[in-house]
């Protein structure tokens, strides 16, 4: 394809982006005085500031343009990773775990194990969290430059050193605050950059009730195709759905990854941390009109020989992710092309920095402190996380040529998620619910959760068995595979540490005041009216995503 | 310490100060081309998007500008 062309408004609002972040990072630096104001950003956040950074933390430009890709691919069945595969683990954060979490004072997710188990726990889950991060941070930042590079024409190398440049500079001046400055900043470019894309859309296809009429009618819909999976486009049955995407992998990223964890205790108190994610699900639920409506938008253009619109290919496979920025520039003139653009940088960015901010904050603090320096100071603590930042990007460009050079690193990307997060959301239910579970339990069914994940995707991807196997049904596709394997690490994780710890020593009750239910002291919302309440507040949510799920069913 | 080193601008404050000069970006763009059409011709041009997107965003910058240009927080 020829590639977009750029006028001067467009880099001149790039340009602006760029200034921007970098002057907020200035600007940020005088208020970042100590340790406690790099990693958590001083924890004074409203709900409103650290909810909309928990959501934008997760809504990267590879996810914009994996799932708008998805929705050309499997249809309206993307929605569920937005809505059963994101909303109730969001509420369940607020409304039941985040008490624990933010009660205790924690700086990090591994830092509840530690209090709740041991160090040894704890350290597992560090470094197996530091390397999924920087793994994800490389992959962002190659991504990046591929699409830079294949819709913009710009140099490879030029993209990616100029975006790290930019977030180490950031980072390093103000750490988590800047992180979430950003974040919010790239929600709001995100939105104004991108929704437009939706809107041109239905209106060249004529109403949002045509774009419906003109899909396949297994396309259009959630739940009433998933009895069979040869019935719907993801190959998937409501069990891998339920089970695998809407528990497992849902509960195990929304509630356990740092990532997004991380903005929640950057509230100013715990109702604001409760209420953080309980906020963030309300626009969680509306991302679908972006990707959703972008994605059947660009299948219905692409069946239409007139439209002239069709995917890029490459070796005779099609690639789904073109489909974002190809209706990009097909709807928006000069101006606005760079617009379009900088939201897609801003959300690699902003991906990017969230996975540096939460790297250096689990290094310091999980590793470093916890094995190498016990006696740190506070002083000390900050200059390593801010060593750790730098020395994070420059490992993270490592991983990018790395996945330039060997691109199929992409396949493993979720086999990642599956391996770290599944299984510790196994041992966080248990560890916060059930207060007889060990430490030794925790570290072996952690272990054994990991050790099961990863295996399960080797002699998947290997063919030592067949993938039927693991997804319980004779047709099936990578996605569902994935959906199960994470069910099964979760599974044996739960199990393991069950068994282990009817055999081990517990700790004392003293030992888990506020870590565990039944031996922390309930929360009293005070003189609060009622519609301020997370409780009510998620009800709302709740009855929404049902709504949802009937309206498209 | 001294007062505006414990009080900072809110982030909203940045959100509509970047709106507020993107919006005009892409709403003077959008009158440019309005007068002298682009040769990227794109579909729907005719709707001349960048003018009424453009001030959209404007609008959105000058609303989260006005009600948090006294605003300072902790």
């Amino acid at each position: 394809m020829t590639t977009i062309q750029l006028g001067f408004a467009d880099w001149l609002v790039i340009g602006l982006y760029f200034v921007f972040v970098l002057g907020i990072g200035l600007y940020l630096k005088k208020y970042t005085r100590n340790e406690n104001d790099f990693f958590l950003a001083g924890r004074k956040n409203s709900a409103w500031v650290a909810g909309l950074a928990f959501l934008s933390a997760n809504l990267g430009a590879l996810e914009l343009l994996g799932m708008t890709g998805n929705t050309f691919q499997y249809g309206m069945y993307v929605a569920h990773f937005y809505w059963i595969g994101a909303i109730p683990a969001m509420l369940f954060l607020g409304v039941y775990m985040m008490p624990f979490y933010y009660s205790s004072r924690i700086k990090s997710v591994p830092g509840y194990l530690k209090l709740r188990f041991d160090e040894k726990t704890r350290v597992l889950n560090a470094a197996a969290f530091g390397v999924m991060t920087l793994l994800v941070s490389g992959i962002n930042l190659y991504a990046m430059a591929l699409v830079l590079h294949t819709f913009l024409g710009w140099n490879w190398d030029f993209s990616m050193w100029v975006s790290a440049a930019t977030v180490a500079a950031y980072v390093t001046l103000s750490g988590l605050m800047s992180a979430i400055f950003t974040e919010i900043i790239q929600f709001f470019l995100i939105w104004f950059g991108l929704f437009l894309v939706s809107i041109l859309g239905v209106i060249e296809i004529g109403s949002i009730h045509e774009v419906f009429s003109r899909i396949p009618p297994a396309y259009g819909t959630l739940w009433s195709t998933s009895a069979n999976p040869a019935d719907n486009g993801m190959l998937v049955t409501w069990g891998g759905v339920v089970l695998g995407l809407g528990f497992v992998l849902s509960f195990g990223y929304w509630t356990t990854d740092f990532l997004v964890v991380q903005r929640a205790f950057s509230a100013k108190n715990l109702r604001s941390a409760r209420l953080t994610p309980i906020l963030a699900s309300f626009f969680k639920m509306a991302v679908p009109f972006i990707v959703v409506v972008a994605g059947l938008v660009a299948l219905i253009l692409s069946q239409d020989k007139q439209s002239g619109f069709a995917l890029l290919q490459e070796g005779g496979q099609v690639k789904y992710d073109s489909a974002l920025p190809l209706l990009i520039a097909r709807y928006y003139p000069p101006g606005l092309i760079g617009l379009g653009v900088t939201a897609l940088l801003a959300g690699f960015m902003a991906g990017q920095a969230g996975n540096i901010s939460a790297f250096n904050t689990v290094w310091t603090y999980d590793i470093y402190q916890s094995v190498i320096n016990k006696k740190a100071s506070e002083a000390h603590l900050l200059r390593m996380g801010r060593v750790a930042t730098i020395a994070g990007i420059l490992i993270s460009l490592v991983t990018a040529y790395w996945a330039k050079s060997f691109p199929s690193i992409m396949d493993y990307m979720q086999a990642i998620f599956s391996w770290v997060n599944a299984p510790l959301f196994a041992t966080m239910l248990l560890g916060m619910f059930v207060k007889w579970i060990t430490p030794n339990g925790a570290f072996w069914g952690l272990l054994a959760g990991m050790g099961s994940s990863f295996t399960l995707f080797l002699a998947v991807k290997f063919e030592w068995v067949e993938r039927n196997l693991i997804t319980l049904s004779s047709v099936s596709s990578d996605m569902a595979a994935n959906f199960w394997r994470a069910w099964w690490a979760w599974l044996i994780c739960f199990a393991v540490t069950i068994v282990i710890s009817l055999f081990t020593e517990r700790k004392s009750d003293a030992e888990l005041t506020g870590l565990v239910k039944g031996l922390t002291p309930e929360v009293k919302e005070g003189d609060v009216p009622i519609y301020l309440k997370p409780g009510f507040i998620a009800c709302i949510s709740l009855i929404i995503l049902v709504a949802l799920n009937i309206y498209f069913w | 310490m001294s007062d505006d080193l414990k009080k900072m601008r809110p982030i909203w404050f940045f959100v509509g100060m970047m709106l507020l000069t993107i919006g005009i970006i892409v709403m003077l763009s959008g009158v440019y081309y309005l007068f002298f059409p682009s040769d990227a011709h794109t579909v729907l041009a005719h709707l001349h998007p960048s003018l009424w997107w453009g001030f959209i965003i404007f609008l959105a910058g000058i609303i989260f500008l006005v009600s948090n240009r006294n605003v300072m927080v902790d």
